[in-house]
């Protein structure tokens, strides 16, 4: 998949996860819901979150295809959380 | 035609001239009263079990390839009922014991071999864990036996026995479980519904559904629209790609899981072995090929290939628990793509769409559950009341706090 040992590596899933859901809003159930239970899960182009363990220890966003596991790229999940005005 | 020894010897006598093929080939009609979208076990089995069981006529079976093309001929043959909770076990038990007498319901040699199953214990929390897992087994009128080392000694003398990190402490015995021909399987299945009037219709796609008032009142496929007044997805692997076209998404993540066969050698495992530290299990095919798996690869993917990582990983505890198998040399590897759920269990439910039925989210579980999913996804389409056996696999679940997670790890598909 890419230079690194994969197993170097840790998935944990699509990256709508860096969305946290606003806990105190009126749908706040159905919105957790959601968040924490459904997923597109596409075939094709997926972003995604992937943990580098063994590694420096940062959270990753892949850009990676689920019909050929190609991988397009690689940002760093702190990067892509900012850039939608997450914390400072 | 029934199967008997003397249509075998008939035949034979004539030049086996007269076999007829085993299902027709029909053209789709413009409607059907149920419509199952997918042709693997699942879908054929439901088929058989609704026209044969309840009743069900002008029934059809959509299959976007060729029938048994996916899963069914993909898996491990594990036929296996020793599950903890009570929204899994009694329906487990129910397919066990479907199983059991399958070959004559169908006709069909399934070369179901009740062989065993030795799940192994390798240290003190484990064993005690695999109690309260035999009780449960035995509460739901499984089989279950608590066995110690000398008797698993007996039974496997090939075993690592003292491997100085994972001693072998206690093992979980069910002896009626076993394996069956996956293939063989879908063919009986098909060979049945056929017989009972199933239009089981290949090269067949479902590229959408057509909805009318909310309500699910069709297909349409690459051979043109059909209307039905039920349409139930039996899918599992391409749940998510089908049901989007229905606007759904579901709880579930499409994964996938690789299965290794090695080169046919004398009979030496007895049954099905599966390692309690590391993730492992085998069996002997009748060919003499071990067949064994491990891990699903841990990403989402539609592949149906993995990658080198976990064939290490799965070979290493081969090796661990098995280390005479070490010279044995590896003949086929594959992978299939599982649906992998919120909480590791399935689904036979209706959706919240009007005359729209939903079957999936099977994990790498789907073989062992054939008959009970076809048989409860039946009597769902049916009656439209879920069978008592399956009537906490709901799609709503997560959202009523239900959930069925033998494995206690929570909305981590990968981990299940």
């Amino acid at each position: 998949m890419g230079p690194r040992d994969a197993n170097e590596f840790v998935h944990l899933g699509d990256e709508s996860l860096i969305d946290r859901p606003d806990g105190m809003a009126d749908d706040a159930a159905n919105k957790f819901h959601d968040y924490m239970y459904l997923r597109d899960n596409p075939a094709g182009k997926y972003r995604e979150l992937w943990y580098h363990d063994a590694g420096d220890r940062s959270w990753l966003v892949v850009t990676r295809d689920t019909l050929t596991h190609e991988i397009f790229d690689v940002e760093l999940a702190r990067d892509v959380a900012r850039a939608r005005g997450r914390s400072k | 035609m029934r199967y008997s020894a003397l249509s075998i010897l008939k035949q034979g006598l004539t030049g086996n001239k007269s076999w007829k093929p085993v299902w027709r080939e029909p053209e789709p009609k413009k409607s059907y009263d149920y419509i199952i979208v997918g042709g693997g076990g699942h879908g054929l089995a439901t088929a058989h079990y609704l026209a044969k069981v309840f009743g069900g006529k002008n029934i059809a079976v959509l299959e976007k390839g060729w029938i048994g093309s996916g899963n069914i001929g993909r898996n491990t043959t594990i036929v296996r009922s020793n599950y903890v909770l009570d929204g899994n076990q009694p329906f487990y038990e129910m397919s066990i014991k479907l199983w059991e007498s399958l070959e004559q319901d169908l006709n069909y040699n399934a070369m179901m071999s009740q062989r065993g199953i030795l799940n192994l214990a390798h240290s003190d929390g484990q064993r005690d864990a695999y109690a309260r897992r035999g009780n449960a087994m035995l509460m739901s009128g499984a089989d279950a036996e608590l066995l110690d080392r000398d008797a698993i000694q007996k039974m496997c003398p090939f075993l690592s026995f003292d491997n100085e990190r994972f001693p072998i402490k206690a093992g979980l015995l069910q002896r009626r479980a076993g394996t069956a021909r996956h293939d063989a399987v879908a063919w009986g299945y098909a060979r049945s519904a056929d017989t009972h009037g199933v239009d089981i219709i290949q090269n067949c796609e479902v590229t959408g559904f057509q909805m009318k008032n909310g309500k699910c009142i069709g297909v349409e496929t690459n051979r043109g629209p059909i209307k039905a007044k039920k349409t139930a997805v039996c899918v599992a692997g391409s749940s998510s790609r089908v049901m989007e076209k229905a606007g759904m998404r579901l709880p579930i993540e499409s994964h996938v899981l690789q299965a290794f066969v090695s080169e046919g050698l004398k009979p030496t495992i007895p049954g099905v072995i599966t390692y309690g530290a590391g993730h492992f299990y085998v069996s002997q095919s009748d060919k003499g090929g071990l067949v064994f798996g491990g891990d699903i690869d841990g990403y989402n993917s539609y592949a149906q290939r993995g990658n080198l990582p976990v064939v290490e990983d799965v070979c290493s505890g081969g090796m661990s628990i098995m280390p005479m198998i070490g010279r044995a040399r590896l003949l086929r590897m594959w992978g299939g793509v599982m649906d992998m759920s919120m909480d590791g269990s399935p689904f036979i439910d209706k959706t919240g769409i009007d005359g729209l039925y939903f079957n999936g989210g099977w994990c790498y579980g789907g073989f062992k559950a054939t008959p009970a999913s076809g048989y409860c996804y039946a009597h769902l389409l049916a009656t439209d009341t879920p069978h008592a056996n399956a009537r906490q696999m709901r799609l709503d679940r997560f959202m009523r706090g239900n959930m069925i997670d033998e494995k206690g790890v929570g909305a981590q598909p990968n981990l299940h």
